[in-house]
């Protein structure tokens, strides 16, 4: 296998001009996601993480649209192809898991159908090989007696079950790359953990890139191989999601990782971040996190940081967290 | 550690509360079909007693019948069977309940100023008799809660998440309560906003001494709250315990199953075998105890015998035959 990034963004700027100006909803986002590697993308509601997503399979709800920045798929760039040949690749080479499974199934079909009708739309195969290949997916995905759940409509089947056939759909042309935006919020821990089992087991079977958005920073720690902490649509920290839980260098990331209750230790007050993420029409110059971080200078107030190396990834921040407070 | 809930005076007592919903076809349907009446026991034969001043935690997976209980606790639905029984609080009468909802964006009137939210319960009730007592008052609970009295003549739809459930508290903190029952308080919220609000309602208990009655399906939200938690399973408390006891032992195959599936952000074990199964459909429980089909540990006395609640010594109780043998066995 070569060193080729299966999804690789480049300085990708999302816009979605107003009536009161144009809201900068995505800044100078770039990543990678390898064959068979999970990305995890994780921040708070309005950071960027599931627009990333939707800009990477280009399906921006007008008058949203990507403003400059690159998207290459496989070595190909994907973000200046027109309309019909970006329609052949979203299910053939992306494949998408949504967060609400009842949503994204069509509940006047049979599971069976709706599969067979994608299998066929991107594959050359006859009904009943259609089927067979329905079949053997849903037996992948973990779902008992496939050949007669095949028949059954989506609400036949609980909260856990729908997904698994949501992933069955979004695996059913074997895409190289897997967007799977919140696929667990929905569902109860003890299901989680099977859903997430589940996609780790078929992204390394299979080879997969999958990028998984998420706000639970517990299902990155036990799923992702490297973690993107996103912050007011821009990237604040990347790197192994090992390193980045247990030695976080960006202050956002420190405060994220000391505010989430821990099953450990208990203590009298958790660790809180005052204020709230600013809008994405009032994001301060220099550093978006400035007015929320304690370790603010003169210098972030005025000049934006870029990414640079630190710690065992990158983050984004003028002082180098970890350094100083070895330093002190 | 936790003092033993039978020496502290409690704050509230139910006992073998139970509430059925009736979820029968039509009439004409059932005359037609000749379908039966059915019913669903979303709360069956519940007993617990929180402690003053403390926090007693229900969790449990969604349908188990956490929330119908906060329902029924604060009055918005009345129990089929059983009881629930307030202490005295200040003048002989029952300790007053109020309410903090899940949505803060469905809970706060989205015409209202936030002042007449928060000043609601305040006229409704006669708690303040003039209108410069009243705005003294609702000044007052902002601050209370980390907002500036300007804050009041704002629409709900100019504050953030967070920020709407400090409103929510304020409008429960309104009527002086003594005992607030929150519903899945921080589940709406993102995790440093969370952290805002759990670190807020803890310093309100300490300041005011409430006694809360939590709700939520996050283990470790409720480990940081709680000094007692409950784990329910289809209508059922199925253990309870302190805090330190459940995370430390827990007895119930249920509690294991759940504490072993949360994602752990320090620790993360990334190789495990999740358990399969799920929950069944609350319409048609299991006989016997309810959580057989997926216990590791059950046998045909599980099939056929619903476990009472066994008391422990170390306080916690557990409705678990295997226990309840392994016990029997020590003695």
């Amino acid at each position: 296998m070569t060193d080729q990034p299966t999804l690789d963004v480049r300085n990708l700027r999302v816009e979605f001009p107003g009536r009161h100006g144009t809201v900068t909803a995505l800044d100078d986002v770039s990543l990678s996601v390898l064959p068979g590697e999970i990305l995890g993308v994780v921040g708070e509601s309005g950071a960027g993480k599931s627009m990333t997503g939707l800009a990477v399979q280009r399906l921006l709800e007008p008058p949203g649209h990507i403003a400059g920045g690159q998207v290459w798929l496989n070595g190909r760039r994907i973000d200046s192809l027109s309309e019909p040949e970006m329609e052949k690749i979203r299910g053939r080479e992306i494949g998408a898991i949504f967060q609400d499974p009842l949503t994204s199934l069509n509940p006047l079909f049979s599971v069976g159908r709706q599969l067979v009708e994608t299998i066929r739309l991107h594959g050359d195969l006859s009904r009943t090989a259609a089927k067979a290949r329905a079949v053997e997916l849903l037996a992948e995905v973990g779902i008992p007696a496939p050949a007669d759940r095949i028949e059954h409509y989506p609400h036949q089947f609980s909260g856990g079950m729908r997904q698994r056939v949501v992933i069955a759909l979004a695996l059913a042309a074997r895409p190289k790359l897997v967007i799977a935006d919140e696929p667990t919020t929905a569902l109860d821990v003890s299901i989680q953990a099977q859903i997430t089992a589940l996609l780790r087991k078929l992204c390394k079977e299979h080879g997969t890139a999958v990028m998984l958005v998420t706000h639970d920073m517990g299902v990155i720690a036990e799923t992702a191989d490297r973690v993107a902490v996103m912050y007011a649509g821009r990237l604040v920290e990347i790197g192994p999601v090992a390193e980045v839980v247990a030695r976080p260098c960006h202050p956002y990331t420190r405060g994220l990782m000391g505010s989430i209750p821990t099953l450990g230790a208990r203590v009298p007050r958790l660790a809180q971040i005052d204020g709230a993420m600013p809008r994405l029409d009032a994001i301060p110059q220099g550093c978006a996190f400035n007015p929320r971080c304690p370790l603010v200078q003169d210098r972030c107030l005025r000049e934006r940081p870029e990414l640079r190396p630190m710690g065992a990834g990158h983050a984004a921040c003028w002082i180098d967290a970890a350094a100083t407070e070895k330093a002190a | 550690m936790t003092a033993p809930a039978h020496t502290a005076p409690s704050a509230l007592t139910v006992s073998a509360m139970t509430r059925r919903f009736d979820v029968s076809a039509p009439w004409l349907n059932r005359l037609l079909e000749r379908k039966p009446r059915l019913y669903v026991r979303a709360v069956d034969d519940v007993s617990f007693e929180v402690p003053r001043g403390g926090c007693l935690s229900l969790v449990g997976e969604s349908g188990c019948g956490k929330s119908t209980v906060a329902r029924l606790v604060t009055g918005l639905h009345t129990p089929s069977e059983g009881s629930i029984r307030f202490a005295p609080g200040a003048g002989e009468k029952p300790l007053s309940v109020q309410m903090i909802f899940q949505d803060p964006y469905a809970s706060l009137n989205p015409r209202w100023r936030v002042f007449d939210i928060i000043a609601e319960p305040l006229r409704e009730l006669k708690l303040r008799a003039t209108e410069p007592e009243i705005a003294a008052r609702v000044a007052e609970l902002l601050k209370t809660v980390g907002l500036a009295a300007s804050d009041g003549r704002k629409f709900p739809h100019e504050f953030s998440g967070g920020q709407r459930q400090r409103i929510s508290i304020a409008r429960a903190l309104a009527s002086e309560p003594d005992f607030l029952v929150c519903d899945e308080p921080t589940s709406a919220l993102d995790v440093s906003v969370q952290a805002q609000i759990l670190n807020l309602m803890r310093r309100l208990q300490d300041e005011m001494g409430l006694t809360y009655l939590f709700i939520s399906h996050d283990m470790s939200v409720v480990r940081h709250m709680s000094d007692q938690i409950a784990v329910m399973y289809l209508g059922r408390i199925v253990e309870q315990a302190p805090t330190e006891v459940l995370f430390a032992q827990p007895r119930h195959p249920y509690t294991q199953l759940l504490l072993d599936t949360i994602p752990n952000v320090t620790h993360p074990r990334r190789n495990r075998e999740p358990q399969a199964g799920e929950v069944p459909s609350p319409l048609k429980p299991p006989p016997g105890c309810t959580f057989h089909p997926r216990c590791p540990q059950a046998d045909s006395r599980c099939v056929a015998e619903r476990p009472e609640m066994t008391a422990m010594p170390d306080g916690s109780r557990v409705a678990c035959h295997r226990v309840a043998e392994m016990l029997a066995r020590m003695a």
